[in-house]
Order: structure tokens, then C-alpha cells, then sequence
């Protein structure tokens, strides 16, 4: 990110954000609430378009991106979600698919591979049931299978822990720490301290949209 | 991945059944109506045409004309307008029609001492000339050359209600016009609640890296299965109702002076076909609008 500013109308959100995260990092973005951390990672996946300033993904400018190529931008990334975004319509398993779904997979492929990480968030007898049936945790949880289901190579995660307990908190790092042992790319932006002093990386401050 | 879309589209139409049942219905209802019109239209045509080829101008020659060769007058009256082709009736021919017609009172005939029928002209004429003015103009001309003694023309009553069948037909085009683009726009309706009832959905599709068409494509084969539907239970209800009442008109007028038919398959399939194109553009209407108002990036 190079002189990177946001508004929302007259609302200064960010303000010249420079910083560079390289592959395979483990980075926290930390600060109160209101500080820009979520307004931070939404400009990556392009949820909301820069200001000023350039912002380089992977070798791609997204100022300069064609919509076109915006899905696959996007599946660069796994999303976990402040509000977990999960479809209150379809079943846990029909929302962690769409993302294999959307990439082409086959269905023989996407059943075992949906089983699979379900498992390893511990929600593996949950998969039939609809999103608004389940605890905050246990969506959270959904949201962050949903994340690393398609292989991405950053995940980005906005208070992944915010509505956990301890114990499902950890869970939900291992599961980031072992994406990123796997040479992933992970951004994590919270506000709980003690999560960062818990954990190794590198922490970005952010108050009042200056780092 | 067309599986895919196939089902997701499915399994829509079933989550929305009511939405789905109720634009059918209009579907049908305006396939009904369109498609009676036209069922309408291509009997009344096949009348009409039957009547016009009935139409013919008869004109008498005066009887102390035989002076003047009929030659003559067939040449000039094949000049005139609208005229197709006439055909000279000698009065021996036409008594011995007559006689053939009366047999049973041919004894009539051995009274006469001499043949008290006149030399004819049966004229006949193009369609466009089968209409009340024309008719009668052309009657008119007839009638004013020297040799012609008197013009009949029977059976051009119709001429009269051909033009009350067109303007009904005018009305069948535009009402099915009507119907036409009100189903499209239902249609567009349809899909439009559809896709704002999943606005969030679309949403969360498109950031977790769906392609457009990714989305769109099971709301495109939404629009197809709505409008196949809609058709073909049109179809049927028009079929069934043109079979109760035709099986009905059989008995009551025992046939063979009307002879109804149902329009050929050809048409019945162009019909469904244009039904899918409706529930499609319908699809891409609201599609446009949607994308329009919702696109961010
Ligand atoms: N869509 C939006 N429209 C207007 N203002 C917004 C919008 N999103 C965020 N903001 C404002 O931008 C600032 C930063 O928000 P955010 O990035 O969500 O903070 P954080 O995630 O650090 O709590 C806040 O003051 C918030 O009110
Ligand atoms: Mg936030």
C-alpha cells in the first residue's frame, strides 16, 4: 500500500497508509474500534475502492484491475467477516461449497473436501443446519471453513475471535497458524491485545486511520 | 457445472413457489389468450378464404347483343383491376345447368320455344379485390359497358363483415401485444423480488470471488423453466378447451360445413419458444436493473 486514503463521504476513515506485507507473513492490524482496521482489509478485496492512493495485490494494482478479473482477485483471498456474512438460506455445507462451487470444482471433489474442513473446525455433525440455528461461535467457525476452503493465498480475518470463547478461539488460530505454516499469507485485524500478545507477528497500529 | 445451475435453479423455483406459481399462471393466461386469438384468426381466415373463392361477379348481356362478339367484352373486362379470370357461359350451357338442376320439373323446359337465358360472364377476382368497394366499383364498371345488361353479385354480404373481422383482427394483434410485453414484464417482476429477497446473497456470492454469470446463470434458466411452464400449460388449457368445445360444435352442426382446426404443432412450439424468450428477456431485464443499481465495483 502506497499513500493510501479513504473516505466515506467527509468521513476520513484511513489516512496515508503506507505498508507492505510480504507472502507468507503472519500480520495483526490492531487499534480501537473505529480505527480503519476493517475499512484496511475491505480495500484489499475490494469491498470498497481507495481514495488516493495505490494498493498493489500480488502484483495486480487494483486501481487499475478490469471488473472482469475481480472474482479471481477475490479468491485470492479467504474472507472471515466481522458479521461472518454467511447465507441464511442455504445449510452450513451449501455455504462453505459456494466458494468451490463458484471456482468450478466437482461435486464428488467439493462433498469430500466440504467434509474435510468441516472436521477440522469440530462442526463436522452441523452441516445441514442453517446458519441462523447456530451460535455466534459456531458461525464464526463456518466463516472461517468457508475461508480456507478454496486454498487462498491470504486469508484475511476481521475479529475472527470476537464472539469466542477461549477455548473455540484457539481453535480458530490454530487453524489460521496452520494455514499459515503452510507458506499462507494470514491478516488478522482485532482489537483484543491479549490475542496479539498471545501470538507471534507483526502488528500494524491503527488509531484514528493513522498507523 | 450445468447440473449445478440446473439444480440451484430448481431449487429456487421450489423456495419460491408461490412468487413462481403466480407468474405461471400469468404466463399461461396470456399464452391462452394470445393463442385463442390465433386459433381464432386461422379459422376465420380459412372462411373467409372460402368465401372469397365462392365470390363472383355474374354479368348478363343483353340478348340482342349477340351482334357484338363476346370476345370483346371478355378482353375488356380481364383489363379491369382486381380481375383474375372470367369465363364465358353461352346461354345453351347455362339452360342445360338449369335443366340439370330442375330435373323434376323439366317438363317446363319442353314449353319454351326459345332459350329465355341470356349469355353470361363469370368474373372472378384477386383477394385484395374481394372487398365491398371494390366489388361494387368494379361491379359499376361492368355494369356501364354497352353490352352488359345487368351485374349480379351475390354473396358479398360477407364484404360487409370482413371489415369487422379486421378490425378485430387489428384488436388481436394489439391485445396480444399487450399481453406479450405484460408477461415480460411480470417475468422481470418475478426475477427482480427474487433477486432483491437474495440481495445479501448475491452480495456475499460475488465476495467470496462468484463470477457474474456464476450468479446469473440459474436466474437465466429460471426465467427459461418460467416461461416453458407458463407456455405449455397455456397449450394445453387452449387445447383442451378447443377440443370440448369443437367435439361440441361437431355434434350441433353436423360438420363438414365448418371445418374447425387446431392451429398446426408448428405454431403450438413457436408459441412455447416465444414464451422462453419472454421468461429469458424478462431475466435479463431485471438483471440489468438490478446489476445497475447494486454494482459497486
Ligand atoms: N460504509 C461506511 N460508511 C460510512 N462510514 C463508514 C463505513 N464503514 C466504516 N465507516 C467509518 O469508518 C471508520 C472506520 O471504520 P472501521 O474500518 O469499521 O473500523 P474498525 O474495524 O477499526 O472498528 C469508522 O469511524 C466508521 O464509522
Ligand atoms: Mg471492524
Amino acid at each position: 500500500m502506497f499513500g493510501v486514503y479513504k473516505h466515506y463521504g467527509r468521513k476520513k476513515a484511513l489516512r496515508d497508509i503506507n505498508l507492505d506485507i510480504y507472502e507468507g507473513e503472519f500480520v495483526f492490524v490492531s487499534g480501537p474500534s473505529g480505527a480503519g482496521k476493517s475499512t484496511l482489509l475491505k480495500l484489499l478485496y475490494l469491498g470498497e475502492v481507495v481514495s488516493q492512493g495505490q494498493i498493489l495485490v500480488d502484483g495486480v494494482n487494483l486501481s487499475r484491475i478490469f471488473s472482469k478479473r475481480i472474482p479471481f482477485l477475490r479468491r485470492k483471498f479467504g474472507i472471515v467477516f466481522q458479521d461472518y456474512k454467511l447465507i441464511s438460506s442455504k445449510t452450513v455445507f451449501d455455504n462453505v461449497a459456494l466458494v468451490l462451487e463458484a471456482m468450478g470444482h466437482k461435486r464428488r471433489f467439493i462433498q469430500k473436501k466440504v467434509n474435510s474442513v468441516l472436521r477440522s473446525v469440530g462442526l463436522e455433525d452441523r452441516y445441514n443446519s442453517y446458519p441462523l440455528s447456530l451460535s455466534g461461535g459456531e458461525q464464526q467457525k463456518i466463516a472461517v471453513a468457508r475461508a480456507i476452503i478454496g486454498d487462498p493465498k491470504i486469508i484475511l480475518a476481521d475479529e475472527p475471535t470476537g464472539s469466542l470463547d477461549a477455548k473455540s478461539a484457539n481453535i480458530i488460530f490454530e487453524l489460521l497458524k496452520r494455514f499459515h505454516r503452510r507458506g499462507g499469507t494470514v491478516i488478522v485485524a482485532t482489537h483484543d491485545m491479549e490475542l496479539i500478545r498471545r501470538n507471534k507477528g507483526r502488528i500494524f497500529y491503527l488509531d484514528k486511520g493513522f498507523i | 457445472m450445468i447440473t449445478l445451475f440446473l439444480r440451484r435453479a430448481i431449487k429456487d423455483l421450489i423456495q419460491n413457489r408461490f412468487l413462481n406459481i403466480v407468474t405461471v399462471t400469468t404466463i399461461a393466461l396470456s399464452v391462452l389468450i394470445v393463442s385463442a386469438f390465433i386459433l381464432f384468426f386461422v379459422n376465420i381466415n380459412d372462411m373467409i378464404d372460402s368465401w372469397k373463392k365462392g365470390i363472383r361477379i355474374m354479368a348478363y348481356l343483353k340478348s340482342d347483343s349477340s351482334l357484338i362478339k363476346p370476345g370483346d367484352i371478355e378482353k375488356k373486362i380481364r383489363l379491369m383491376d382486381g380481375v383474375t379470370n372470367t369465363r364465358f357461359i353461352p346461354k345453351l350451357d347455362a339452360l342445360i345447368k338449369l335443366q340439370k338442376q330442375m330435373k323434376r320439373q323439366s317438363s317446363l323446359f319442353t314449353t319454351l320455344k326459345e332459350n329465355p337465358l341470356p349469355d353470361a360472364f363469370e368474373i372472378r377476382m384477386t383477394r385484395q379485390a374481394v372487398n365491398n368497394k371494390k366489388i361494387e366499383h368494379l361491379a359499376k364498371q361492368i355494369e356501364a359497358l354497352p353490352s352488359v345488361d345487368e351485374v349480379e353479385y351475390g354473396q358479398s354480404w360477407i364484404g360487409r363483415y370482413i371489415n369487422i373481422i379486421h378490425l378485430f383482427k387489428l384488436t388481436g394483434y394489439a391485445l396480444s401485444c399487450l399481453f406479450f410485453i405484460a408477461a415480460i414484464f411480470i417475468v422481470a417482476n418475478t426475477i427482480r423480488l427474487v433477486l432483491y429477497s437474495r440481495q445479501e446473497e448475491v452480495e456475499i456470492m460475488r465476495l467470496v470471488g462468484a463470477e457474474d454469470r456464476f450468479i446469473k446463470a440459474p436466474l437465466y434458466i429460471e426465467g427459461l423453466i418460467l416461461g416453458a411452464l407458463g407456455g405449455i400449460i397455456g397449450m394445453l388449457a387452449l387445447y383442451m378447451t378447443f377440443f370440448y368445445i369443437s367435439s361440441n360444435m361437431k355434434q350441433h352442426l353436423a360438420s363438414g360445413f365448418f371445418d374447425i382446426r387446431f392451429f398446426p404443432h408448428e405454431i403450438s412450439c413457436g408459441l412455447i419458444l416465444c414464451c422462453m424468450f419472454v421468461g429469458w428477456f424478462g431475466c435479463f431485464l431485471s438483471l440489468r436493473q438490478f446489476w445497475a443499481t447494486n454494482k459497486r465495483n
